[in-house]
């Protein structure tokens, strides 16, 4: 499995790993949809590091897309809830 | 998987496959997404250009207002050893508000250049990607039929597209933030077109208008803290005056120590 983090790397991650990535995901979300700032950004970075430790960096020369594409590391409580509601980082 | 992550690819995949909708033949698609690719490589290139731009013009403010925070300081002194504590204290409030402007710069400053250095690394890979589907593209055109191109060449130009997605949204970030910022750099120019970092001496004994918008601005137990130091170095304070000064830590940011100096510039004065 194939994992970006926007504005970094894509990393090639085991199989295995999509559990994890999915625990450290929902974590995320019940913070977001909790409404409260509290952990936020300590979840995301762990999310993060997560996909960082446990990959391996794709090459530069390797054209490959993404099965899962995270939101870049600077992103905002306030941009993380826009990305659930539908808004989006992305403008269309 | 739904949520953060969801969403993200969803919309990167979109981009993507519209992009790749606009050709039917093998060979049309691989020019013209190679054609995509080599404008969006322009337009990064743009967008630094935009954020080296914005960075000199926070770090000529930047060397403008260490300038003045020189002078004004030289200044206070000047006109504390000439008995004007009206005016050394002027001075200390101008220099007060050209350090505030100043810490808010360098904070800036440090950002555009993440964000410069984020873009540099972003068109470094989206320059070998391309650079990759071009060598890619001579393939496929060579080697493959047209059904078997057309797979190839999909895969391509969707790893690509996403490259380019990505390039896109970290220009986009440094764009909004380079706005932001602009608003910090506005507000310096104002101050300086107002002449708050003029030549102090070139004052009037009066208080004009600026100075009364000044003290509002700075911050007064910074001012007075400057004041009692600078007296007790040119040896004007009283013995209090320079107890005080040997502690200097506790009245840097909280208010209380500068409240108890406060009557000391007063009375000590001459």
């Amino acid at each position: 499995m194939i994992v970006r983090i926007s504005g970094e790397d894509q990393y090639r991650l085991d199989d295995s790993a999509a559990a994890r990535l999915n625990e450290l995901e929902n974590a995320v979300a019940a913070i977001v949809d909790g409404g409260s700032e509290d952990g936020f950004s300590d979840a995301y970075a762990a999310l993060l590091d997560f996909v960082r430790s446990q990959g391996q960096t794709v090459g530069d020369e390797e054209i490959e897309s993404s099965d899962v594409i995270l939101p870049p590391s600077d992103l905002t409580f306030a941009e993380a809830g826009r990305e659930f509601t539908g808004e989006g980082l992305i403008p269309d | 998987m739904a949520g953060l992550t969801g969403r993200m690819s969803t919309v990167v995949k979109a981009k993507v496959s519209k992009l790749l909708d606009r050709a039917e033949d093998p060979a049309e698609t691989l020019d013209y997404s190679y054609q995509k690719q080599v404008e969006q490589l322009q337009n990064v290139k743009k967008g630094i250009a935009d954020v080296v731009t914005a960075k000199k013009r926070l770090q000529m403010q930047e060397a403008t207002l260490k300038q003045s925070v020189v002078k004004l300081d030289t200044q206070a002194r000047q006109a504390l050893s000439s008995g004007n504590e009206e005016l050394a204290r002027t001075a200390l409030e101008r220099k007060n508000v050209a350090q505030t402007e100043l810490q808010g710069l360098d904070t800036q400053v440090s950002e555009l250049e993440e964000q410069q250095q984020k873009l540099t690394d972003s068109e470094q890979k989206l320059r070998a990607k391309i650079e990759a589907f071009r060598t890619k593209k001579e393939v496929i055109k060579a080697q493959y039929s047209a059904a078997e191109a057309q797979v190839r060449i999909s895969e391509a130009a969707t790893g690509v597209g996403e490259q380019m997605a990505d390039v896109g949204l970290a220009m986009q970030r440094a764009v909004d933030k380079t706005e932001n910022m602009k608003a910090r750099a506005d507000a310096v120019s104002e101050l300086e077109a107002a002449g708050t970092f003029d030549d102090i001496t070139a004052l009037g004994s009066g208080e004009d208008d600026i100075d009364r918008q000044l003290k509002s601005l700075s911050s007064q137990s910074a001012v007075d803290d400057d004041l009692s130091k600078m007296k007790a170095e040119l040896g004007q304070g009283a013995p209090a005056a320079a107890g005080e000064i040997a502690a200097p830590s506790g009245a840097s940011s909280g208010g209380d120590g500068a409240g108890a100096g406060d009557g000391q510039p007063a009375e000590g004065g001459q």
